[in-house]
């Protein structure tokens, strides 16, 4: 229906498509109207009412963000008493809210704290209520801090955690005054099936939620001379992190974000596409393997579809939601992981550092990585592999700290060894990346020739559909692999928890054909991932993939097995894919866990 | 609003006919729109309190093309000072049972919930039997209409018609936006009609004696009878129908205890009445609380002299603090604030004219609140606040 209705707003007549609401109507003609509850990722809650507009005949105002416009509406979207009352409102929230904040994380970055300013919130009349109530702090999980008292029941992470991620970790308790967001029977969120992805930290609108930051310790480690600082930048990173630095959307900064940490005194700036890279040769073959083992070999032990491994917010939630399919998991570690591993041993002895000495940090658009470094099996390299995970938003913390002007700052180039990648180690950071890596090498190997599809990219496994299907018939390979001949392999990506889950109920319920499976748990991939700049939404999202998939195409090298220093390490190090000290240091085991 | 000039009881709703299964088959022989104009010429509002037109109501789920649609008889009666639903349904259950049968019929819905209120539970077994049966007479007479109970847990906001859905629903007990409305879009989604239990016994009553019996009684705006629960300081609590449109002076001289000082009339999330207002105040539909008229769901609290208003007020608004759903600011941190408010007032610690203060934020609550409830704190709370300041600071 593309019918319009007249309306007008604050006196100006307009025609608005049918069915758009008030805030959208509003929007169109630069209007903004304040809101809080009211995300472009989530259904409509129309709980915060900040967004109250004045419709002309009616005594109530309504909820801008979820009423729809109707013909002949008078909106005043300014009007004294719509004023007046969210000004009220603002007022009711910051007596709810603890507002000391300048001792908050998000000080700064904090839609109430932008609200009570234009709103001019000088005093104080009503009661504060913060004192009132027993707040506490749920510090015990390694990724994310939930604080209750800054906490203003917008439920966007609840909304998040069901629509988008469909985990429900956090959910709404209580009633009345008592009203909180919580988790099953008020478990720490360590405790409970939370994956650690941070979409809920990436929606919250003030600092209820947010990641635990290792600041201080990365400068610590950085300022004591006995040890040797690496740093990893994971692919999403460079797409997002001019976003907290002044630039807009969808701006790569890749030569600055590498000059900066040089600045920062990191040791070594290296890169995680190398590891990416290094993940695709690895988890390439494993496929082929299974799929040799189950075509040829008949080995019914053999479990496919083979799902991607790269997103420990995924891993944490297949350990939960269906541990009977542990099985289907690469064995391959993530990108960060194998990283480590390889910073503290192969890094090590070709630098002749002692491992102990080194302290390895990843910068990652994620707050799962937290989690997954501190994992009791990531400790491969006789050490704990990656020691401090940083997001994002934390680097960005860093480089405003060290007083860079970033935009100054001439780019720069990574360290070598473990600094070089392909373009296909940086679309890792968008969803249907580490498909499309994975389809360049293994179709390669498997045929000798580069994928069919009109300068490397592989379009049908790229957008942002949440679940993606695409296939490519094999034929003419070679003798090694000639029994995949005229087999068409078979591929699925999905991204969010949510169309995970539903991927999974196929793959559970035996109706899934797919061979390879890629999944990320955050929206959009990892370039949408938990830790990376606020605000997040679908047009931001789109931006920082345009901006991926750019910096592939200028690339010189495409394609991970033609990574050189990929390549070298095989020669010097590991010898070949799937050997013996891949097995050691790249690959792992998963752990069953319960729902409760 | 014109008022009657006295009180005049009336008996149709406990009226024991036993003649449900008669009515029901007369009136599903006649045409669904007849039935509708009807019900729309009786001027029947909704008792809940609200007082939506129900003909309307059942006209325009009557008119959507949607195959599955509902019918939901709202007895989560939760209105403090409100016990008359319990006593239709344990007296006259048959008359809720035929009229939701017959609003199926005319709108096309073949499925039917009894939402009961949590501390109704004792209720259970006779409305069982009850059921029992007209499902035995529905087989009997290719009737196909079904009807369950729904037991509530106890929520105030569940007594809204689309929090009350969505607990229905297996969801936490939260209003939805409006729009859309449940004849649009009520329990799953579809097209719904909800009534108040004395509701649908109302067009039982219609169907059986005709709109124009129901349409006789009562005074413009605010035709037919109505179910009264009075309590508090009255020599004579209890249920009782009256026709509607009486004035409040002749109600307390009906039900006073000679010392009325106020009475609160439509529960907490009604109005407070003092003695001065009672010869202009009249129960009824039309306006908003002028000293003319006061819609209700059939709560009346009456108050002696030697009730504080400080205590009642403060009453109140711990009930609203607590049954807050909780999920829109206005109505969650404004009842904090109110409660908070009154009692740092009453201790000196805030000054008289914070209660000014509080005032303007029951205003704000009244234009903002998601739902009724958080809309209609300011009822009571502007009506006591302003009719008794005094008491409220000494």
């Amino acid at each position: 229906m593309s019918k319009k209705v007249n309306i007008t707003i604050n006196g100006f007549p307009v025609e608005i498509a049918t069915g758009k609401t008030i805030l959208e109507a509003a929007e169109e003609q630069g209007i903004t109207i304040p809101t809080l509850c009211h995300h472009k990722d989530l259904c409509v809650a129309g709980n915060c009412r900040v967004c109250v507009v004045e419709v002309a005949g009616q005594n109530r105002l309504s909820a801008a963000c979820a009423t729809p416009c109707e013909e002949g509406m008078e909106i005043l979207t300014n009007s004294l008493k719509v004023r007046n009352s969210r000004k009220q409102i603002i007022e009711l929230l910051l007596a709810e809210h603890n507002a000391d904040c300048t001792k908050c994380y998000r000080n700064g970055n904090c839609e109430l704290q932008t609200l009570a300013s234009e709103y001019k919130i000088m005093t104080q009349d009503f009661i504060e209520l913060v004192p009132l109530k027993h707040f506490s702090i749920d510090a015990y999980s390694p990724s994310i801090i939930k604080d209750d008292s800054k906490c203003i029941r917008c439920q966007r992470c609840v909304r998040t955690c069901a629509e988008l991620q469909g985990v429900n970790a956090l959910t709404v308790a209580h009633k009345g005054d008592k009203m909180k967001i919580t988790t099953f029977f008020e478990k720490a969120m360590r405790d409970v099936v939370c994956t650690n992805c941070g979409q809920c930290v990436n929606h919250c609108p003030t600092g209820a939620l947010v990641e635990r930051n290792y600041i201080e310790e990365v400068w610590e480690a950085i300022a004591n001379p006995n040890k040797h600082v690496v740093v990893q930048t994971a692919p999403a990173v460079r797409v997002g992190l001019g976003e907290e630095l002044g630039l807009k959307p969808g701006k790569s900064v890749t030569g600055k974000m590498v000059a900066a940490l040089k600045r920062l005194g990191f040791d070594s700036v290296l890169d995680t596409d190398f590891t990416a890279d290094l993940t695709i040769m690895e988890e390439g073959t494993e496929l082929l393997t299974r799929l040799k083992k189950a075509l040829v070999d008949n080995d019914k032990s053999v479990a496919l579809p083979m799902a991607t491994s790269c997103s420990p917010g995924w891993i944490k939630y297949i350990e939960h939601m269906f541990p009977e399919h542990l099985n289907n998991l690469s064995t391959c570690k993530s990108p960060q992981q194998m990283f480590g591993a390889l910073a503290k041993t192969y890094y090590a002895n070709a630098r002749n550092i002692k491992p102990e000495d080194i302290v390895s940090v990843s910068i990652m658009p994620c707050t799962a990585k937290k989690y997954e470094a501190f994992r009791p099996e990531m400790h491969d390299s006789g050490y704990r592999d990656v020691d401090y995970v940083l997001t994002t938003r934390e680097l960005a913390i860093l480089i405003k700290q060290a007083g860079l002007d970033f935009n100054k700052l001439e780019p720069a180039k990574y360290d070598r060894l473990m600094g070089e990648s392909s373009g296909a180690g940086v679309i890792f950071g968008a969803t249907g990346g580490v498909m499309e890596a994975a389809l360049r090498t293994a179709y390669e190997i498997v045929t000798g020739r580069e994928v069919p599809f009109e300068n490397l990219n592989i379009i049908p496994v790229r957008g942002s559909d949440g679940i993606r299907e695409a296939s490519i018939k094999i034929e003419n390979p070679v003798e090694e692999w000639a029994f995949l001949d005229g087999v068409e392999l078979k591929c699925a990506v999905a991204h969010g928890l949510i169309n995970a889950k539903s991927v999974m109920e196929s793959v559970k319920a035996g109706t899934a054909d797919y061979h390879f499976i890629e999944f990320m748990a955050c929206p959009g991939g990892c370039l949408g991932g938990g830790g990376q700049p606020i605000p997040t939404n679908p047009e931001i999202r789109r931006k920082r993939a345009e901006a991926i998939y750019a910096e592939d195409e200028g690339l010189p090298i495409r394609k991970s097995h033609d990574n050189p220093e990929i390549k070298k390490l095989y020669k010097d190090f590991l010898k070949e894919p799937l050997g013996e000290v891949s097995h050691h240091l790249l690959h792992t085991k998963y752990t069953k866990r319960e729902r409760y | 609003m014109a008022t009657s000039n006295q009180l005049k009881r009336v008996d149709f709703i406990f009226r024991n006919e036993n003649d449900w299964e008669k009515i029901l088959s007369s009136t599903l022989e006649r045409k669904p729109q007849e039935l509708i104009n009807e019900l729309i010429s009786s001027e029947l509002k909704g008792r809940g309190g609200a007082g939506f037109p129900t003909g309307l109501k059942w006209k325009l789920t009557a008119e959507s093309k949607e195959k599955e649609k509902y019918v939901i008889c709202n007895a989560d009666e939760g209105e403090p000072g409100t016990f008359k639903d319990r006593e239709i349904l344990s007296r006259v259950p048959y008359k809720v049972l035929t009229a939701m049968a017959i609003c199926g019929y005319i709108t096309g819905a073949k499925k039917g919930y009894i939402y009961l209120r949590g501390e109704y539970k004792f209720l259970l077994p006779e409305l069982n039997k009850v059921i029992d049966e007209f499902e035995y007479y529905c087989k009997e007479t290719n009737l196909d209409f079904k009807i369950s109970i729904f037991m509530g847990s106890g929520a105030y906001i569940c007594g809204e018609e689309t929090a009350l859905m969505e607990s229905m629903e297996g969801k936490r007990g939260e209003p939805r936006n409006k729009p859309p409305f449940p004849t649009q879009a009520g329990f799953m989604g579809k097209p719904t009609v909800i009534n108040n239990v004395e509701t649908l016994v109302h067009t039982f009553t219609i169907f059986k004696y005709g709109a124009k019996k129901f349409y006789d009684l009562g005074v413009q705006y605010s035709r037919g009878t109505k179910l009264f629960s009075v309590s508090g300081d009255t020599p004579k609590p209890g249920i009782y129908e009256l026709e509607l449109g009486m004035s409040l002076q002749d109600f307390v001289y009906e039900f006073g205890d000679g010392d009325t000082k106020a009475v609160q009339v439509g529960g907490a999330s009604g109005f407070l009445v003092p003695r001065k207002k009672f010869k202009d105040a009249a129960i009824g539909f039309k306006g908003k609380l002028t000293g003319i008229s006061l819609p209700t769901g059939g709560s009346m609290m009456l108050f002696n002299s030697s009730r504080s208003m400080f205590n009642v007020l403060d009453n109140y608004l711990e009930f609203f603090r607590e049954e807050s759903c909780g999920q829109c600011t206005p109505c969650r941190v404004g009842c904090q604030q109110l409660l908070l408010g009154i009692k740092a007032v009453k201790r000196g610690e805030k000054p008289a004219s914070y209660l000014d203060k509080l005032l303007r934020l029951t205003e704000t609550m009244q234009y903002t609140a998601k739902c009724g409830l958080g809309q209609s704190v300011a009822n009571s709370f502007s009506s006591i606040v302003e009719n008794f300041r005094e008491e409220m600071i000494y």
